[in-house]
């Protein structure tokens, strides 16, 4: 199951939809995404929600170094391969997570 | 509500990462005042930092002044607090004073809404231009530098090429 979990305050998770589809159809996978808003501080809490967007696949967090951070209604912040902040996992995770 | 163009500058004393405190008038001298909503834990507020680093020391000479200021809740956000701003300053060096909003008054007087989002002022203190400080974070995907281009404009007496524009960035984290 591969799910992306998204708070509606940060404006980073339509971009980060965009790509996992890409990946997915680059590696011939039909997997439906299961969108999972976060609309509060007890929903954060209680979904281990590190910030959004926050991508899972079979139920495993694409990106581990951040995957225990506060929980909390927030921009997540990623690391590309170059070393570069992002508010979205790079391609490279992605497909590291679904191969 | 944001501020109108050409709206006056609303005064502030702020305490810096370097202890003291900040006023407007501090910065009477400058010619341009650029007051950014920052903070800390903002993945969009990383991205531009450099940028915007690079662009405070570019005009220090040409009597451009950049502020950063963070008004998130810190209850909420303790990545925000002023012990983090202190240290991320100790860490990066910052070329422009990093002052705590900590009554959110200042972001409230200026109709922030996102981090990073910029409130470019003249000499005179009026509001030239706000929004973004480019069109891009990925900083290898610039096409407009708005805040460069607004600030030259107005070092050599012009209207700044565009006015306002939609900030991309985190919401400020207001107290509940």
């Amino acid at each position: 199951m591969i799910e992306l979990l998204y708070w509606q305050g940060c404006p980073s998770y339509p971009e980060a939809k965009t790509l996992l589809e890409q990946v997915l159809t680059e590696l011939g996978r039909d997997d439906l995404v299961l969108m999972t808003e976060v609309r509060s501080d007890e929903e954060a809490e209680r979904l281990h929600f590190p910030g959004s967007p926050t991508i899972r696949v079979d139920g495993r967090d694409i990106d581990a170094e951040g995957a225990d951070s506060r929980p909390a209604l927030n921009c997540r912040i990623y690391h590309l391969p170059d070393g570069r902040v992002s508010p979205v996992p790079s391609r490279e995770q992605m497909e590291a997570a679904l191969r | 509500m944001s501020i109108e163009p050409r709206t006056e500058a609303p005064p502030f004393e702020l305490l810096g990462v370097d202890g003291a405190d900040h006023s407007l008038d501090d910065y009477r001298d400058a010619k341009l005042l650029a007051l950014v909503q920052y903070c800390n834990h903002c993945p969009y507020v990383l991205a531009w930092e450099g940028r915007l680093m690079a662009l405070a020391r570019d005009y220090a000479d040409r009597g451009v002044r950049v502020v950063a200021v963070n008004s998130n809740d810190v209850a909420r956000y303790p990545e925000d607090s002023f012990e983090r701003m202190q240290e991320r300053d100790r860490e990066l060096d910052f070329p422009f004073d990093y002052l705590f909003d900590e009554s959110q008054a200042l972001a409230l007087a200026r109709g922030a809404e996102r981090t990073p989002e910029v409130f470019l002022f003249d000499e005179e203190r009026r509001l030239r231009y706000r929004g973004a400080i480019d069109d891009s974070r990925d900083d290898r995907a610039v096409t407009r530098s708005y805040l460069r281009d607004a600030i030259e404009a107005l070092l050599a007496g012009e209207e700044p090429p565009v006015a306002e524009t939609e900030s991309v960035g985190c919401t400020v984290k207001w107290k509940s």
